[in-house]
Order: structure tokens, then sequence, then C-alpha cells
């Protein structure tokens, strides 16, 4: 079967890209895009490494169809931080050593920035429940539930 | 060692110097690397779990379009037997085995055959072409069946090792381990109560996020390249060496950054797979371990039945042990019962014990190590057992194990007397942590258990560079599981006096660096941390003869401080001190760049205690076990980066809450992985846990400069039993066997 | 005289002997001194740990031996 002819944009920027069919966005964003930032741990939506926003809905990127980005605005890890430097999020990441090995940091980074635009005040329970989708082998979650808080507080006075 | 003293950098939390990378998505982890003309691998794997493998025919798969390279178990050279090398030991012939199999596929998922094609799913399809014909054997898959007499046998060539007689018949039983000590029938009768338990923990998965991955590309002089994740770059080249027969110099390996690996990632799996591909198709192969591959075919922990009868005084002080302790090796001989047997006892001071361990052949895959090997298997039994011991005589969990805690001078159950050690200052400070003076909430237990972990030393280098404008390079050869850049250049800043801000580490690959062991056996801060601190004395010393030379003066005038030579003090007060910038302003005047450099095998590493409790609390409908708090406590020597340390305490607190409450390996009778995914193998979440509250004990290691001592591996050997012995305290009933999952638990409460 | 003593999995290249006493400067001497008493044990004892009064060694050579040295040969370490 042909490939299909994509346009989208990520990050901000119009991306053009053929794909097959069956193929992930995943998939699509890591070996054809060279945005590698985004991880796949897993291929079936149970460890959140490959989180990205979709149209700003948090998904993981290999339980979407690389077809299914066509007019859509993709935001991967790539495009959190900006010109003006990182998003509080990485910054309270970095300064709570909230990754040890930090493949799983991409996938949380883009999660809770999700998570704090829906919840600009989240309690613990929230933060739990909300990041349940992304899983970390290294910190057992404590300093990342941590730098998340902080987050919210800083964005909460930046507001 | 240096004096205990206020220090200017160690001790402090600045922001790693690879963070910035780790949370912009710039790392670069195993499966980020694409090179042009790149093709993928993939590899065909056995469908049963005992076979002898008759024909394997790749040809098909070969005249594939798109398919460029295709090999198989006669692709590789004749497995040779001998020292594979590293930390552990170990055969070469079986590593070269379970990298490929040659006349038997031992378990379900062992690699039969691999091809190299220019897309994933043409390998996939190519796999299917590829023939094979098995000849299927009775799969073995019980511990305990395996150890029996007329069991099946994985390996008609596995004679027991270390009987008191040459085994005659072959067996499943790959070797036996005793340590003994004293009188325990005598140390029985001198009890004033006894207790026993017997305790079964099934295959678990270290469970890191990143699959291995590599890409391998070999030009036309035979000359390898070698991308991958890995905990030791140099290790797994000499493992690759040896299973292809190639010289080290023609293998360059550059240890990518690593996504996890706990003990998972010191082995070869695909490594030596990628590199004849790209041999064969003259291409760079990348290749990617599936997560069902990973948890069918990478190296899980061994299972373990274990058996333990404690005898004690009323007072607590324990008079006999015995430990009956063995363990799943899967395919290959290799469990970590050595270790297990070694660490069983370990914290206790007994004058009578016996201790007898076995590492057992099933068809499961070969084992690997899972931080502190064989340790938190057994400790899950002691502490336990332990428990019972400390209901029957009435006393607080803490104080029988104070009782009997090992201490300095004491002779350790593996031999030699212990030098100075923390275990008693880790009980005595969670006895009066305030997390232990807190109620046990209302329908939960505690559960109390001490963790022990030797520490590796090993083999590590370092050089330090001099920059033109005075900042410092290290270069060393430890890939950066959780935070170990930063561990080095916080050693550095305070060794040579100048700001953290002015370091960069690099981790050098295999032709850059010194040779370097793993990243692992919690031995990076220790080892890597001397070297680094040993070439930074180097650079000093350079320094101070540049200075001297500078200053016309002899180089016993001159002094460091603060990252400056001075002049000493009471002489030539009139010159200026010199800085790191000064010093290379002049430099190649006074003779050139400045390197320093240290390569040394690590001495003194010290043993590393543990005491943690925690409050979890069963729900008597449902079995399922929540845990409401938990308080890890460890002696660290000295915490060069506290939140790096508190990192390690906490992360294995949860994997071993995860082992003890939910993770298993279901296999089916016939050997197959049933839950190869992280669904239905389920690691803890974030919603599951609680803040896993830290405190870091200090008792200085004396053969360290700064008083380190490694602890990575300890802080998975204390949460089994801490949940376990919660779980008891909470319902009455001792559930022995792991894990404590919602059945099972709830089995246990309606037969009560 | 350093007392030397032996794990059971060693006992094979010790003809059974559990423990002994070896006058060695350092560990080179001590494996030299072993291998002249136990013919063949060379091999396997040198890739052994050993721990010497109380610290733990892989890979010792030089590492020096005192006239009252407490000496465990011991299954080489791992780790994960």
């Amino acid at each position: 079967m042909s490939k299909l002819h994509v346009t989208t944009s990520i990050n901000g920027d119009p991306v053009e890209f053929l794909t097959a069919p069956e193929q992930t966005l995943v998939d699509v964003l890591r070996e054809q895009l060279d945005l590698t930032g985004t991880k796949e741990g897993c291929s079936t939506g149970d460890c959140g490494a490959c989180s990205v926003l979709v149209d700003g809905r948090l998904v993981c990127a290999c339980l979407v169809l690389a077809a299914e980005a066509e007019g859509a605005e993709i935001t991967t890890i790539e495009g959190i931080a900006t010109a003006d430097g990182l998003h509080p999020i990485q910054e309270k990441f970095l300064e709570h050593a909230a990754l040890q090995c930090g493949i799983c940091t991409p996938g949380y980074i883009v999660a809770t920035k999700a998570l704090l635009e829906k919840h600009p005040e989240p309690d613990e329970e929230t933060i739990r429940y909300w990041l349940a989708g992304n899983l970390c082998r290294c910190t057992g979650y404590d300093k990342i539930v941590r730098a998340v808080q902080d987050a919210a507080t800083t964005l909460a006075h930046e507001a | 060692m240096a004096e205990a003293k206020d220090f200017k950098f160690i001790g402090s939390r600045p922001v790693r110097p690879d963070g910035v990378d780790k949370v912009t998505g710039r790392a670069q982890f195993g499966a980020d690397l694409n090179l042009p003309n790149m093709l993928y691998g993939r590899v065909l794997r056995s469908p049963h779990a005992h076979a002898r493998i008759k024909r394997v025919d790749v040809s098909a798969a070969l005249a594939m379009p798109g398919v460029y390279a295709a090999i198989s178990g006669a692709d590789f050279p004749g497995a040779k037997h001998g020292d594979i090398g590293g930390e552990g030991g170990g055969d070469v012939a079986d590593v070269a085995k379970n990298v490929m199999a040659r006349d038997k596929v031992l378990y379900h998922g062992h690699a039969v055959a691999a091809v190299a094609a220019t897309s994933a799913s043409l390998a996939e399809a190519a796999l299917e072409a590829i023939e094979v014909e098995y000849d299927v054997l009775t799969p073995v898959l019980d511990l305990d069946a395996a150890m029996a007499a007329d069991a099946p046998l994985v390996n008609e060539n596995c004679f027991t090792k270390n009987l008191p007689e040459p085994a005659e018949k072959p067996s499943n039983i790959a070797a036996v381990m005793n340590l003994a000590r004293g009188d325990v029938d005598e140390g029985f009768e001198q009890a004033d109560v006894i207790v026993e338990g017997e305790y079964r923990i099934p295959m678990v998965h270290q469970g890191y996020i990143e699959p291995h991955a590599c890409t391998a590309t070999v030009n036309e002089a035979g000359q390898a390249t070698v991308w991958t994740c890995t905990q030791g770059h140099f290790s797994l080249r000499s493992q690759t060496a040896s299973v292809l027969d190639m010289g080290i110099a023609d293998l360059k390996f550059i240890a990518s950054e690593i996504g996890g690996g706990f003990g998972g990632k010191t082995v070869i799996y695909l490594e030596p797979l990628a590199v004849l591909l790209s041999k064969q198709s003259q291409r760079p192969v990348k290749m990617v371990m599936s997560r069902e591959e990973v948890f069918r075919a990478s190296g899980p922990a061994a299972g373990t039945h274990c058996r333990i009868r404690l005898g004690a005084k009323k007072d607590g002080t324990i008079t006999a042990a015995t430990a009956w302790l063995a363990y799943e090796a899967g395919a290959f001989e290799g469990a970590p019962m050595g270790p297990g047997a070694m660490c069983v006892f370990a914290p206790y001071d007994l004058e009578n014990f016996r201790i007898e361990g076995f590492d057992v052949l099933v068809n499961k895959p070969k084992v690997a190590a899972y931080r502190a090997p064989g340790a938190p298997q057994a400790a899950h039994a002691m502490e336990s057992a332990l428990d019972e011991l400390a209901r029957e005589l009435s006393m607080d969990p803490i104080d029988l194990r104070l009782v009997n805690a090992a201490q300095e001078g004491t002779q350790a159950a593996y031999g030699p007397k212990f030098p100075a050690i923390g275990l008693k200052e880790c009980l005595e400070a969670a006895k009066v942590h305030p997390n232990y003076a807190k109620p046990v909430p209302e329908g939960a237990g505690r559960g109390v258990a001490v963790g022990f972990w030797f520490n590796a030393g090993m083999e590590s280098s370092a050089e330090v560079h001099l920059n033109e404008d005075g900042t410092v390079q290290i270069i060393e050869g430890n890939p950066d599981i959780g935070g170990s850049r930063a561990s080095m250049a916080l050693m550095a800043a305070e060794t040579l006096g100048v700001p953290y801000e002015n370091i960069r580490v690099l981790v050098g690959d295999t032709e850059a660096s010194g040779f370097s062991a793993v990243t692992g056996g919690s031995r990076t801060t220790f080892a890597t941390g001397m070297a680094v601190i040993q070439a930074c004395e180097d650079v000093i010393a350079q320094c101070k003869a540049r200075a001297a030379a500078t200053w016309g003066v002899d180089e016993d005038q001159v002094a460091w401080e603060d990252g400056q030579a001075v002049p000493v003090p009471g002489v030539n007060a009139e010159l200026k001190p010199l800085s790191l910038a000064d010093i290379m302003k002049n430099a190649a005047r006074t003779g050139g760049p400045i390197l320093g450099r240290a390569s040394l095998n690590a001495r003194g590493a010290g043993a590393g205690f543990s005491v943690n409790f925690g409050d979890l609390k069963v729900d008597d409908e449902t079995g399922k076990v929540d845990v409401l708090s938990y308080t890890a406590v460890q002696d660290a020597g000295k915490a060069i980066h506290p939140a790096y340390v508190e990192g390690q305490m906490q992360g294995g607190a949860v994997q071993g809450l995860g082992w003890a409450l939910n993770e298993e390996y279901v296999f089916d009778a016939d050997g197959v992985l049933e839950n190869p995914g992280f669904l239905d193998y389920r690691i803890p979440v974030a919603s599951d846990m609680p803040m896993i509250d830290t405190q870091i004990i200090e008792v200085p290691n004396p053969s360290h400069p700064y008083g380190v001592r490694g602890v990575g591996e300890t802080p998975l050997c204390a949460p089994l039993a801490v949940a376990a012995n919660a779980v008891r305290d909470a319902t009455g009933v001792r559930v022995t066997d792991l894990p404590l999952s919602p059945p099972k638990v709830l089995a246990a409460l309606e037969g009560a | 005289m350093a007392r030397v003593v032996f794990p059971d999995h060693l006992l094979s290249v010790t003809g059974g002997v559990r423990e002994v006493e070896v006058a060695a400067a350092n560990v080179r001497d001590l494996l030299l001194a072993l291998e002249a008493q136990f013919p063949g044990s060379e091999e396997t004892l040198a890739k052994s740990a050993i721990a010497i009064d109380g610290q733990i060694h892989q890979d010792a050579y030089l590492e020096p031996i005192g006239s009252n040295s407490e000496i465990f040969f011991m299954l080489r370490l791992e780790g994960g």
C-alpha cells in the first residue's frame, strides 16, 4: 500500500511527512523527523515515555497513528523550552533532582504541562493520579511529585 | 582520609551537569542514534521453552528484497569455555549461547536467528521466512521440581559443583554452597524459642523503562563501533570480543545515556548480533528490543525458595540460625546464590549458623543482576523470620536487631571481620525517628527490616584536563545512571578548591577513557570518585610545580589553598596567589598542557547497611495492600550529593515494594511468559506510593578520601520484608510467598 | 604467620583443607606459597576475592599481608 502524505504542525513549525498507514506517531517523530526526545518504552501505551500533546491533549504517541497528525498541532518535549530558556517545570525537575536516568523525564515534562494547564493548583493525590500513566523506575516518584508541586506554585505566582 | 570538617562543595545539591539535556530531550539514549544507510535488525526467538534445534535456514530471508543480512548460531565462532570477565565472572560459552542459541533453545524467547533490512517491517517479514526445525523437549519450569533427583535435565552436561564428592549424575543443580560456623545443633539446644519459616518468591524483572538498544557499524577493515545503552561499555566490549572472537582494539563501544539498568544492562544481548549483521551487510544496523522482548529475553532476577530457622534466648540473642536458599539460574548456571548466601546472616553477630545455597537450572531466561543480586530474596526470608522471632519474644523488632547487630570487629557470616560499619547507627536512628514514634494508623500494620550489601571497589580510570582559561574537564568511563557526573564534579571541586560550575564531566567511550568497570555494584561514587580525586591531586601537584617555576622558588615552597597556588606560610609573603586560570595563562612556557590522571583498583569499599520501616494497610474485602508511609534510613558514609543518595534510597524502596506487592513472572505450562508488558507486569505507579521519607546516616568509610560508601544497591534489600512484616502486623496472618498481591492476601485471610 | 581460611567452594583445590597458616609478605607471595602446598590451586585462588583483615579485595596481588593477618578467600563479588 502506498504511503500517506501528512501535513501537520509540530512545536509551532509546519511539517510534512510520508507515512505507512500503520506507522505510529512516535515512530515517525523519532525515526523520520529526528525528534528523538520523545522516548518509546513499551509501544502499548502503558509507560507514558512517549507522552506528547495533540491539539493540547495529552496522549501516548505510540497509540496515535502518524496519519492522525493530519491538521493537528503537536507539542513534543523539544517544544517545551523556549528561546527565553527552560520552562519552570523543567527547572523544578532539575532543582528537585526529579530524574535519575532521565528516560521518563521528557514524558513527565509534557504530562506535567498538561496537568498544570488543567489543574493549576493540584494537591498531591491529583498529581499522583494524573501522572499515574507515566512510569518511573528510578526515583520512586517522591522527588517528581515535589517538583510538580513546586512548579505549580511557581507558575501560579507568574500568572 | 580527609578529616571530618565542613566541606565546601560536598554535601550540596547543585543541578547535575547533564541535567539540561535530560529535561529538554536532547540527551541521546540507546535507541536515539540513526546513521546514514542504516538497516533495522530483528531477532527470531524460540517458540519453545526447551527444544533441540535440528535445522536453521536463513536463506529464504536473505533472498528477500531489502534484506541485507541474516545470521544464526552457525555464524558465531564456536562457543569456547573461559572466564567472561567482568563483575561476577561466568562462562563465555554460556553467554555466547544465550546471545544466540546453538544446538538447543533453553527458554521461550531464546534468540535463534536475526536479520537486518531496510525497514523494521521488512525485517519482521523476513523473520517469518526463516525456517527452523525443533525437537521439542519437556521444559523444567518449577524450582523445586528442577531440584528433584529424577527431574528432566535442562543441560545433560551439568554436574553439580562444590559437592564433597564429585557428582556422578548430571543435575539441574549447577552448584551448591555451604557456609557454617560453630555448632547449630548445640545452639538450638540453648535456645528458649525457635521459629521457622519457608518463603517463595517468583522471578521478577528490573523493569527499566528503556528497552535494550544499540546501533553497530563495521567498516571494511573489520573495525566495529557500537553505540549502546549499558551500565558498562568496557565490560560489554570485552564480552562481545570474547563471543565474536574479535580483538578488543577492533571494537569501539560508546555508552549512550542509559534509561535504567539496575544490573540488567551489564551483559550483552543485542550487541554481538548487531555487529555480525553489520559485518555481513556492510551497513550500520540498529537493533531495539520491544518491551515484550525485554521481559521474555533479557535477564530477570532469580525466583527463590528459602527456609530459615532461628533459635534465640529470651533476651533476643540468637543462638543458632540455619538458611536453605535455592535460586533459579534460568537457562544457564549463575544464579546469585553465593552473594545471597553470604548476605542472609551478614547483619548479625552469630556464633552458630549453617547456610546452604543452590544454583538451579530451569527453562526460563538466564537471570542477571538486580541491585544487590541475591540479597533481597535472602533478606526477605531472614527479616521475615526475625519478625516472627520478635513476636515470640514480645520484643520491639528494632531492639531484637540491636541485640544481635554486627559492628566493627564482628566476624561477618561470610568470613572476615567488619571494619567500621553503620548498622547500629541506622537502627538507633530508626528507633528515634519521628515516623517510628507515630502510631500505626487504624487498620494498618508496621513492618521493619534491615538491608545489607557489600559494595564493590574494582577498576576505574579518570583524567582531569585544565582548559586554557582554568576551567576543568573530567573524563571518566562510567555511564551516568543516577547523577554520578554531579558527584564527580563535586568531588573534583572539593579537591581542587574551585567552583562546581567550572567543571565539566565527560563519560568517555572506550577509546577516550581509561578502562573502567561497570556502573553498578554501588561502586561508582566510591571507586571512580577515588580516581577523579587522585587525578585532581595529580593536577594540583603539577600546578604547584608550575607556580614554583613562575615564582622562581623551590616546589616545597608552594601550597594549594582554595583553588590557588599560594606561598607556604612564613615565606615569600609578597608572592600573589596563582589561580588555575593564572597558571594556565603561563602553561605553554612552564611545560605545556596540564593533565592529571589516575587509574586504580579501588580498595576498601565500605559495606552499606539500611533500616527501613513502613505502614501498610490491607483491605480485607479485596486483599489489596496500600502503602501509607515509608521511611528509609541508610549509611552512606558521606553523601556527596544528598539528593541523589536520597534518590537511590527512594527508588530502591519503591522497586522493593513493587517486588513485594505485585510483581511476578507468570508462566504457563509450556514456559511461555503470560505477562510480558507493563500492563500485566505491573510495577508501582505514582498513585500507588506515598512520599518516601529518608534519613542519611554518615559513618565514614575510612578507605575513601571523603568517607564514601556505595549506596545504590542496599535500598532494595529491606523493602520486601518490610511489606511482608507490615501485612503480618495488620492482619495477624503471615503470608510467606511473594508477591502479596490481592488474590494471595485474600486467600491467606480467608484461610486463616 | 597469617591465618588463611578457605570457603566450601574452594575446598576442591585445597584437597579439603579449610585452614592453613602461611608466612607471606603480600598476596602474590601467598598465592605462590599456596600453589606450592596445593599444586594447581593458584589459577582458581587468583580469581577469588580475598579479605585481608576485614578489607575485601578483588584481583589482589601486591596487597601487604601482616604476620598476624586474617585472610579469607571469598566468592568474587558481583553487583547490579
